[in-house]
């Protein structure tokens, strides 16, 4: 079987070769497969030393001292660490949240829970560029705000906030600020040491590393607490219990000294070929890029293909493997809600491509992708009622549905 | 997911598509869905002096699962009359094209696809 081009690398990406050969040296009788806990033996002194560089590797890439550094399962886990554990922790100062509508659903699914729980969340809608406004924002903060949660780098659109006006009205106002960085880290500049940021979310297996793996960095100076959300033996700083698991923390830390040493380079050749792909499409009618195109990460292109249903429009580019902001499989039916956040209209969000590039796209697969998505929207767009009706002047406003 | 085979032969070579003069009298038309909820279909039957549907055409913005309902739809209404035609549930569509649970509602909007074209026609008529 012929595999589809991967571009889909929002979602995950392959563990780098030579992540995995390193990890491979932690599991087996042969390797180190000590417990980093074991403080009595050779075995367990080779785990701690192989955390110990993995730690290093972290910290490294974003500017953190290895102390702020807590491992954790992957960044749902980190983001509900964050958010639960200070608003457990400094419940008595404030029980106000402020996060954004367009955020992972591990923030704000976090958030729900804590409101359950008798806290209060403001979701703040994005402007219509996906970007934070941040004189609303500074509206919103309260006395009893003890917490700001904004992601970095948006999952479906990739869209940049800045995290240095946002963490300077954080730090005015004595709000915590914690920020979702798993799409962002390995591919543009973090540095933490002058960053105004408290806690970040980390995921490995968006950069290159093993999924169910992730980290929390957790801000000495100025000193920030968390009421630990996983309870045992203490470990890392007894802010989340567990043996740790060397293997992938040391796959983690390759990855991150990988994104390291080559950043600079990758995101230039990311960029060009998003451009590549960009340009391929902008030539067609009504095609929408969907977020604001400059404030990007350079490997994400969410873009509508107006009056071409997204999910039938994937079934037909099945030779490429993408992400649809149409939910025509859930129940509900309703699209994206980050593209709905966004002010789109129902049939635009439901018209949209997610196309994500990465380490192992070339210019030939762009190309390929640019050739059968063209093919396949204007044979899609010649079985569309709406396409019709958009090409005989109708406003789809104007016309009553029957909604079912 | 995957989709099942009849589907993605009647995604891939959809029958009948097309448009049929939605002022003809022996022409009725249902247009049934919303874009809104990731779905539109437009049927169109036209019927002989008899009263047999003799043509359909239909065109549909929606899943590969929408397309394929409205496709096989058009298949199986030629030849019927508008009596036979308004009797098909849409369980035989899920049926025929072994639709998954989370697709049955494409099926749902193909059969009121076809009763909305059947009302126009008889509006027409009355």
């Amino acid at each position: 079987m012929l595999t589809p081009t991967y571009m889909d690398y929002s979602s995950t990406t392959p563990v780098d070769p030579r992540v995995a050969k390193k990890m491979a040296k932690y599991l087996t009788m042969e390797g180190d497969f000590g417990n980093a806990a074991s403080r009595s033996h050779y075995y367990g002194w080779q785990a701690e030393k192989a955390v110990d560089e993995a730690r290093s590797q972290v910290a490294d890439l974003v500017g953190a001292d290895t102390r702020e550094i807590v491992w954790t399962s992957g960044a749902t886990e980190s983001n509900n660490l964050a958010i639960k554990g200070i608003a457990n922790f400094y419940h008595k100062r404030g029980k106000h949240i402020i996060t954004l509508k367009t955020e992972h659903k591990a923030v704000l699914d976090t958030c729900r829970q804590l409101e359950r729980e008798g806290f209060e969340v403001t979701y703040l809608d994005p402007m219509a560029n996906g970007l934070l406004d941040i004189e609303e924002f500074k509206s919103t903060i309260r006395e009893d705000t003890i917490l700001a949660s904004f992601m970095h780098v948006n999952n479906e659109i990739g869209v940049i906030q800045d995290l240095q006006s946002i963490g300077e009205i954080c730090r005015e106002n004595k709000v915590f600020f914690h920020v979702d960085a798993a799409q962002s880290v390995g591919k543009i500049e973090i540095d933490l040491a002058s960053l105004p940021v408290d806690l970040m979310s980390f995921s490995a297996h968006k950069i290159y590393g093993p999924k169910g793996m992730g980290a929390l960095y957790v801000s000495r100076k100025p000193r920030v607490r968390l009421e630990a959300q996983m309870h045992g033996g203490g470990h890392e700083r007894g802010m989340r219990s567990g043996t740790l698991a060397t293997h992938q923390i040391v796959g983690m830390g390759e990855a991150f000294a990988i994104a390291k040493a080559e950043m600079k380079e990758e995101s230039e050749r990311t960029l060009k070929l998003r451009q590549r792909l960009y340009d391929g499409f902008s030539d067609m009618e009504e095609v929408v890029v969907n977020g604001d195109l400059d404030q990007r990460i350079a490997g994400n292109l969410n873009i509508s293909f107006n009056y071409v249903e997204g999910e039938s429009l994937m079934m037909a580019i099945s030779g490429v493997a993408v992400s649809s902001g149409s939910a025509c499989t859930s129940a509900s039916l309703e699209p994206s809600y980050v593209l709905r956040a966004l002010g789109l209209s129902d049939e635009l969000a439901h018209s949209s491509i997610r196309f994500s590039v990465g380490r192992y796209t070339t210019e030939k697969d762009v190309d390929d992708a640019i050739a059968l998505v063209r093919e396949k929207v204007e044979k899609l767009r010649d079985l569309s009622p709406l396409w019709d009706m958009y090409k005989d002047g109708i406003d789809l406003n104007s016309v009553q549905w029957a909604a079912h | 997911m995957a989709y099942g085979k009849k589907v993605l032969d009647h995604y891939e070579n959809p029958r009948n598509v097309g448009v049929l003069d939605k002022d003809a009298a022996n022409v009725g038309t249902g247009m049934v869905g919303a874009p809104a909820c990731g779905d539109v279909m437009r049927l169109q039957i036209q019927v002989n002096d008899d009263g047999v549907i003799e043509e359909a055409k239909f065109k549909t913005y929606g899943c590969g699962s929408a397309i394929a309902s409205s496709s096989l739809l058009t298949e199986w209404v030629k030849g019927k009359t508008l009596d036979e035609a308004s009797q098909i549930k849409n369980t035989e569509i899920v049926d025929e094209l072994e639709l998954p649970p989370v697709k049955i509602h494409c099926s749902v909007l193909a059969e009121d696809a076809i009763k909305a074209a059947i009302t126009d026609l008889k509006s027409k008529a009355s």
